[in-house]
């Protein structure tokens, strides 16, 4: 019967109560820790002293500017087609930042201009896509991972069904089906295929989580399901799924820019890098800068979200601290 | 099998000798020294233990002795590592390695790990006999079995061709053993090898290890933090703190009359199985970090002896002796106070 | 410790005829079970206010299992546990959270304890958030200070997290996270194997001083025979899922009647170089047997050196042997045995 425990108020006798202590067990001298860290600033604290980890995230940081802002960059509209400009001159590489520094397209357009308002397309694209996909994967391999059972059982063979879609052939079939396809539509049809990936890392990393002695402390506490799910299961899972997210980043991009090639991604008067490799293919052999400069930019895009992914994967892989 | 004897044992020189080594390693915080200025010997037939907590060096010295140390982050700074007298050290790459291969073998913790886990342990036994002495495989088999056999696992000819996982802890344990054995080899280093297992199976493994190495009459350097252990097979015992030997004597003196505060401690500190016993004694604080060993002797923040010198000069191991002066057997202990700490 | 000349105070906590099995199954769609693992099988005991029960056992012997039955984190496949006569094991909901408010839970590693994301202070103040009525909310800062005094640790800690600490700072910080609400039993699996021997005695100090001052009753799970002698007053030896041998510490310590208990004490290897020639060792054959597939009748048989027949046939109970049922001695305790013979090991 808890009568007698609750007057005694145990707890509240225990800062006077320690007189009797053993001087031996009293203070845990140890090596005192040093300022307050937490898993993430450790990382933090690794990744940028890491090469590998700054040059592709000032890179990116660089594009997300570019992105927002592509009018600060050029003077000059993507959109503005002046004949004049012929696409078989050679592009003046010395005039930095000019208008014609890498040259003309078959319209006239700047390329400059262009690549620099095609950033937006791919990166809006890509970084929503992400989104959408570790927000719905998340959600997915979380429920499949913690209820397991009956829910795990329905939930995998769904991802199942999703992975057994070759991606880009999926993405094709939607696609065709519509007339005007804006980022929006490109995203939309890109994350319908793409959350599996996701979801099954989320899945693995919540089974191995549920089964760790913090989760059974919080269980033994009387913590409820939504407790545990956000407070434990959530914050320790993220890590595996947000490295494979930024890894997939540079895949979503490659995929719009492939279909934008293939001339079902985003349809005029959209402006994207993979648009416009599609249409320079034609003069490749008399003027490969076309094609040549928004190649490049592209795949510096795609190798920095995907050294990003590895520099931050290494920084919070738990097996190398 | 016949005890190998290549080179005949020179007296007066040990069979692994350990001189003045010292083992950094680069981390986060800075340099960790490791292993610092550690000396032992091992002769045919005798066991050393080396006894210490976790970051007391006793595994990094063993893992430089057998060149498993993974370079970098680990460096040899300095000292000496004598086989028979030659330093291995020094040794020519391809000598080097056949020492280590034939004349030095290591038993892990982790049986499960240390076995490959998609080959049987037949053929992981048998390859031993292949690759150093060159036999068939047929030869190779009946030399695995053999081995089994001797380790006494039961059944051994059925069971040559199993999985490692289909072993018990035990078992795989002495499967480890029966490798380490298998070119007949002078040393042995036997790194916790039975922590992981369970007590009974513990004492039995135990037993296998100290008869054959009777009947081999190798050298054991068997590493562990349990004082239980030691007291059962050890001949001597050398004592790790912080990276350094704190306290090196015959067995039987150890227990009896500890000659380092450390020691003293740990003994008093393990409850006994045959009272009850009050209260435990315990040495206050925690093992040091690496990257931050206190100044003059490592263990001062925690000794309740601990005076003004003990913060500022490093004690260097001294021989001890008896309140007359007459020797002790070779003890040795890095306290400044070791005449205190033995004869209160 | 409870005082011994008064004998055991009221039980607190009862466990009758628990049993636990984890059904092996077949097949991915449509499962059939072809088994089951026997962790926990018919199992009674008691714990009393204030003392300190003891269970030992090799591993696989379903000793943790019994924490976890105990903890409510798996359900009992038959068999009751009660706590002040009523049983929890059928609880849920609120009348489940309330219960847990008194029994609590000490693991055994603390690097997988304690969430790595969560600091100091929310790991010791989440008990006070699950249960926010015992604590007030602008008092819980405080209180988890004041644990944090109480394990011996810091307060200024607060705000660090995990991985800042040693493996024995870990445990107190689990230690302090077990006494947040005020509980009256601690399940304590294996609380200190994962520790330095010198940091071992540490955290048993502590846990002996805060059974004190708390006048907490530990069930004290560990397979080091030297260390649950230290802090129990009643100690059960556990193998294969089932009891061999419970009594005080005396009895099984000095007078075990149970083979396995005496193959698993002179096994130990004892810290005194001594004795260790002349030191009767029984050292056992074999490995323990599957926990799905159990020897019949007495399950120690297969690895025993005094199995007869009867063995085979008759499972031992757990009970006074008969030849002990008058004698005066510390044998006069319960063993599973058909041919129970008190023998001395640890002295002789």
């Amino acid at each position: 019967m808890p009568e007698a425990r609750a007057t005694i108020g145990k707890k509240e006798a225990v800062p006077s109560g320690g007189g009797a202590v053993p001087a031996a067990v009293a203070v845990d001298a140890g090596p005192a820790p040093g300022k307050p860290r937490s898993l993430w600033s450790d990382a933090w604290h690794d990744l940028r002293r890491k090469p590998s980890f700054v040059i592709p995230a000032l890179i990116i940081l660089l594009l997300l500017v570019v992105a927002a802002f592509p009018g600060w960059f050029t003077s000059v509209s993507p959109r503005a087609a002046d004949l004049t400009n012929n696409y078989l001159r050679e592009p003046e590489l010395t005039h930095f930042f000019s208008p014609e520094w890498l040259g003309y397209n078959q319209q006239g357009q700047s390329i400059w201009a262009r690549m620099l308002y095609g950033t937006r397309a791919s990166i809006v694209i890509g970084v929503a896509v992400t989104v959408l996909v570790t927000v719905l994967g998340s959600l997915v391999g979380m429920l499949a991972g913690y209820f397991g059972g009956w829910v795990d059982a329905l939930l995998s063979r769904v991802i199942d069904i999703f992975l057994g879609i070759p991606f880009l052939l999926g993405a094709m079939v939607i696609l065709v089906s519509f007339d005007t396809r804006t980022e929006w539509t490109v995203t939309f049809a890109l994350a319908f295929l793409g959350w599996t990936t996701v979801a099954r890392v989320m899945r693995g990393s919540v089974i191995s989580i549920k089964q760790s002695d913090y989760v059974a402390a919080a269980r033994s506490l009387g913590a409820g399901t939504s407790r545990i799910l956000l407070r434990h299961v959530l914050p320790n899972a993220m890590a595996p799924v947000i490295v494979v997210a930024m890894i997939a980043l540079g895949g979503y991009i490659t995929a719009e820019a492939v279909l934008s090639f293939l001339g079902i991604g985003l349809s005029e008067p959209s402006i994207s890098w993979g648009g416009d490799i599609n249409r320079a293919q034609g003069q490749i052999r008399i003027a490969e800068h076309i094609l040549l400069y928004p190649s490049i930019l592209l795949s510096i895009t795609i190798l920095s979200f995907l050294m990003l992914g590895d520099a931050v994967r290494d920084a919070l892989d738990p097996k190398l601290r | 099998m016949s005890i190998e004897m290549t080179k005949a044992d020179v007296p007066g020189v040990p069979l692994l000798e350990v001189r003045d080594l010292h083992v950094e390693f680069r981390t986060r915080e800075g340099q960790a020294k490791a292993v610092n200025g550690v000396s032992y010997t091992v002769d045919a037939g005798e066991t050393l233990a080396v006894l210490g907590e976790s970051g007391s060096g006793k595994s990094v010295t063993a893992q430089t002795i057998m060149g498993i140390l993974d370079m970098p982050p680990g460096r040899i700074t300095g000292g000496e590592i004598l086989f028979r007298g030659e330093d291995m050290l020094k040794m020519p790459e391809d000598q080097r390695r056949r020492v280590r291969g034939d004349k030095i073998a290591m038993i892990f913790q982790d049986a499960l790990s240390s076995l490959n886990p998609v080959l049987s342990v037949g053929y992981q036994l048998g390859e031993m006999f292949r690759v150093h002495r060159g036999m068939s495989r047929k030869e190779a088999k009946a030399k695995s079995v053999e081995l089994m056999d001797r380790v006494r696992i039961p059944a051994a000819k059925e069971r040559v061709n199993d999985y490692p996982h289909q072993f018990s802890g035990g078992m795989r344990q002495r499967i480890m053993i029966a490798m380490a054995l298998a070119l007949e080899p002078d040393v042995i280093i036997a790194d916790e090898p039975t922590t992981a297992l369970d007590v009974t199976v513990q004492a039995q493994v135990m037993d296998l290890l100290s008869e054959l190495q009777r009947d081999f009459n190798m050298g054991l350097i068997l590493i562990t933090h349990d004082l239980g252990v030691v007291a059962d097979v050890a001949d001597k015992i050398a004592v790790m703190y912080a990276g350094r030997i704190v306290e090196h004597a015959p067995v039987h003196e150890l227990y009896k009359r500890p000659a380092h505060p450390y020691t003293k401690g740990l003994l008093d500190s393990i409850p006994r199985l045959d009272h009850k016993g009050k209260e435990l004694y315990a040495i206050k604080g925690l093992p040091p970090s690496l990257t931050a060993v206190p100044s003059g002797c490592a263990f001062n923040p925690r000794c309740a002896m601990a005076r003004d010198v003990c913060r500022t000069e490093v004690p260097p191991l001294a021989e001890v002796t008896e309140r007359d002066g007459s020797p002790l057997g070779g003890r040795t202990s890095a306290c400044h106070f070791w005449k205190e700490t033995i004869h209160g | 410790m409870a005082d011994e000349a008064a004998g055991p105070r009221e039980p607190i906590l009862e466990v009758r005829a628990l049993v636990k099995h984890f059904p092996l199954t077949q097949g991915i769609l449509f499962k059939r079970q072809v088994g089951a693992v026997k962790a926990v099988d018919d199992i009674s005991f008691t714990l009393h206010r204030g003392e300190t029960l003891g269970i030992v056992g090799e591993s696989g012997c379903g000793k943790s299992t019994v924490a976890k039955l105990l903890m409510n984190l798996e359900q009992p496949t038959a068999g009751e546990i009660l706590y002040k006569g009523e049983d929890i094991s059928k609880l849920s909901g609120r009348a489940l959270k309330a219960v847990r408010r008194n029994i609590q839970m000490v693991f055994q590693d603390p690097y997988t304890s304690l969430n790595p994301r969560m600091t100091v202070g929310d790991i010791i103040g989440e008990p006070f958030e699950i249960h926010p009525e015992a604590a007030p909310k602008g008092d819980r800062r405080r209180k988890v200070q004041e644990l944090l005094d109480v394990v011996g640790l810091n307060p200024e800690y607060i705000n660090r997290y995990p991985h800042q600490f040693s493996g024995g700072q870990r445990q107190r910080i689990g230690i302090a996270r077990g006494l947040a609400l005020n509980p009256e039993v601690i399940i304590c699996d294996e609380p200190v194997s994962a520790l330095d021997v010198s940091v071992q005695a540490q955290v048993i100090n502590l846990m002996e001083r805060l059974q004190n001052e708390y006048d907490l009753a530990y069930l004290f799970i560990a397979h080091d025979l030297s260390i649950v002698r230290h802090i129990s007053d009643r100690v059960g030896v556990m193998y294969l899922g089932k009891l061999a041998e419970i009594g005080t510490d005396t009895e099984i310590y000095d007078h075990p009647t149970h083979p396995y208990t005496q193959a698993l004490l002179s096994a130990v290897p004892q810290p005194d170089p001594e004795g260790r020639d002349t030191r009767e060792r029984i050292i056992l054959t074999g490995d323990v047997p599957s926990p799905a597939n159990p020897p019949s009748g007495c399950r120690f048989r297969t690895r025993c050196w005094k199995a007869q027949d009867k063995c085979a046939e008759e499972v031992p109970l757990l009970a006074v042997p008969e030849r002990f049922k008058d004698s005066d001695t510390g044998a006069r305790h319960d063993s599973a045995c058909h041919f129970a013979e008190d023998k001395d090991i640890v002295h002789a």
